[in-house]
């Protein structure tokens, strides 16, 4: 129970050691099993993807699959194209919404202003509100506005949808920088911009890593906003491509699997890269301090 | 020892809050915080806010394909609400929005706080290989998931089939492997709920790990001290000292399971209507038919967003007041 182990000495504690870890080895397998087993169908050849008897890894690995997906087209559009519009989504939405949640929780953990409780309040409320409600109302407004098939529509609603934790997230960290530091370089003759980026930037860059990966996830791994609002094939991200090519090949699962490990392995990638920082307590000592 | 509890759990909670100002701070530019949260608010405003209200407007509307090329929409009062209180669809679709979202939230809450717990216990390589075996589920996308998962549980060459059918037929039957997992609802939600609570409890859990390093070692070693067991330990030390922990992760996991839309879709789809939930109801009357209903749609998703907010102001109403208090 306790979180940092001390040297085992009682009777029995090897014994539990040994539990511990025999459970520990569970979980583990239990979470990477389907992804592994996706990578493996995909390596497949199909006799043995459809075989009788199932084995782990494949007996002889093919990269058919990958060159089917990557050469072929989906709804007659290549799997390069779906790749760069998600691209373009998910950097756009990094980069948006970074500045603005850096601006506005430098504005909440520094200055005391009147509406100041309210908007934090009104940040989380919103995150209250699934998304699934919204899809609605903000596909009447962007089909009025002529934005349907726009990526920019979508990198807009990714943006909202990714500012309320990163402006949660960032406050703590902004809060963290030494005032002092700030009215040293005040001193010595900075201005404002000058301090910002010279003192506040480095300094809560970690942070900002955090929020970015966040964001990177959410715009990378959207289906239902895409899927609703982008109807040209054309404009679609991978999650469309993934769920299409799903639905019209049905059972042909080396493709599939072949398509979704190259759509998932670089987020899962990234993700074990960076995880560190976005696992830290840091994210519901968030929402569960004021 | 229950003095002890306390006192540590005052300090812990007591600890600087690095999330509030030190006090009133005075600088030059006064408009300057004002400046700062401007675009956010825009944003939010614009594609949070806004659409709430519009929700609201447009489920006491008749709104079809034409009023979205300028048509005014007519209004029609509380007849969205009257048409799908009185719709079979409807009622089905809540019991399986609520009877899912009771289960995946009690499976993913106990999963995540057990391996936490057994994270804290391990060993500092073992507890890394496993936090980083969690994160590999964390990390996959909704629709890859959805898309093994229906891959697991196929009829043709589908692993669980396969293994159910080693299995003593006494204890689970055969015919597995030409079993269709997606013909009706009940086996339909049994996947969806594995699929969601594999991704869902990692989070839970290096959440509990966090708090639970924030509780003192001499807590648990005076317990151990007067022969408790674990199981004493945790409901004793553990549960009070995170329930705030608890009470957030209790609100997410409401709010993520009550409206799941991208699973389902994946492994159900629109044409499968008797195992729709909520999220999938609505959608379908908004956008599933040629005749768009939006109005209709944005009565069913009102419904939806009311009943999570009912079940999450619990946790809102703690939130508002420390701000205050801050």
């Amino acid at each position: 129970m306790s979180p940092r182990r001390r040297p085992a000495r009682r009777p029995g504690a090897r014994l539990r050691r040994a539990v511990l870890n025999a459970l520990g080895l569970g979980v583990f397998v239990v979470a990477v099993f389907p992804v592994c087993w996706m990578v493996s169908t995909a390596f497949k050849p199909n006799d043995e993807i459809f075989a009788t008897t199932p084995h782990p890894l494949p007996a002889h690995p093919t990269l058919r699959h990958f060159d089917t997906v990557l050469t072929g087209k989906v709804a007659g559009v290549p799997f390069w194209h779906y790749f760069a519009n998600s691209a373009i989504v998910a950097t756009a939405t990094v980069a948006v919404s970074g500045l603005l949640a850096l601006l506005a929780a430098t504005a909440v953990a520094r200055f005391r202003f009147r509406f100041r409780t309210g908007f934090l309040v009104m940040l989380l409320v919103v995150q209250m509100v699934p998304a699934e409600a919204l899809v609605i109302p903000l596909f009447t407004d962007l089909a009025r506005l002529d934005l349907l098939n726009d990526l920019a529509g979508l990198i807009a609603v990714y943006v909202a949808f990714a500012l309320p934790f990163g402006v949660w997230m960032l406050r703590g960290f902004v809060a963290a920088v030494p005032r002092e530091l700030e009215e040293a370089a005040a001193l010595d003759g900075a201005g404002p911009l000058r301090t910002f980026f010279r003192v506040v930037l480095p300094l809560v860059a970690p942070g900002l890593i955090a929020t970015s990966i966040f964001s990177f996830i959410t715009a990378w791994n959207e289906f239902l906003f895409a899927f609703t609002f982008l109807k040209d094939q054309d404009k679609a991200t991978l999650p469309i491509m993934l769920q299409f090519f799903f639905g019209r090949s049905g059972n042909d699962w080396g493709p599939i699997m072949a398509a979704s490990t190259l759509f998932t392995v670089p987020v899962i990638g990234f993700f074990l890269l960076v995880h560190r920082r976005l696992a830290g307590p840091g994210l519901t000592a968030g929402a569960v301090r004021a | 020892m229950i003095e002890t509890v306390e006192e540590a759990g005052r300090r812990v909670r007591g600890s600087p809050d690095p999330g509030s100002p030190t006090g009133p701070v005075r600088r030059r530019v006064r408009l300057g915080p004002y400046l700062l949260i401007l675009p956010s608010l825009v944003v939010i405003g614009v594609l949070l806010v806004w659409p709430v209200i519009q929700i609201g407007r447009m489920s006491l509307q008749n709104v079809g394909v034409r009023q979205l090329r300028g048509r005014p929409a007519e209004n029609v009062g509380l007849a969205n609400y009257r048409r799908i209180l009185g719709d079979d669809l409807f009622w089905t679709a809540l019991r399986h929005t609520v009877l899912f979202a009771a289960v995946a939230v009690t499976a993913t809450l106990i999963a995540g706080t057990l391996t936490g717990l057994l994270l804290g216990s391990l060993g500092r390589r073992m507890s890394a290989l496993v936090t980083g075996g969690i994160m590999v589920a964390w990390a996959t996308p909704q629709v890859t998931a959805a898309i093994v998962f229906s891959w697991l549980f196929g009829t043709t060459g589908g692993l669980v089939g396969w293994f159910l059918d080693l299995l003593p037929d006494g204890l689970v039957g055969s015919g597995w492997q030409s079993y269709n997992w997606f013909a009706r609802p009940l086996p339909t939600y049994t996947v969806l709920t594995l699929c969601v609570v594999w991704m869902s409890f990692p989070f839970i859990a290096v959440s509990v790990l966090a708090g639970l390093r924030t509780v003192p070692d001499e807590l648990y070693e005076a317990a151990r001290v007067d022969g408790s067991t674990a199981w004493q330990r945790f409901w004793k030390i553990t549960f009070p000292l995170l329930r705030p922990i608890f009470g957030v992760l209790l609100t997410l996991a409401v709010i993520w399971d009550f409206r799941v839309f991208t699973q389902l879709f994946v492994l159900s789809g629109l044409a499968n209507r008797d195992a729709f939930n909520l999220s999938l109801y609505g959608y379908s009357e908004a956008f599933g038919s040629l005749n768009a209903k939006y109005g209709l749609g944005s009565a069913i998703a009102v419904v939806l967003t009311l009943i999570v907010l009912l079940v999450t102001a619990v946790h809102v109403r703690t939130v508002i007041r420390q701000e205050g208090a801050a």
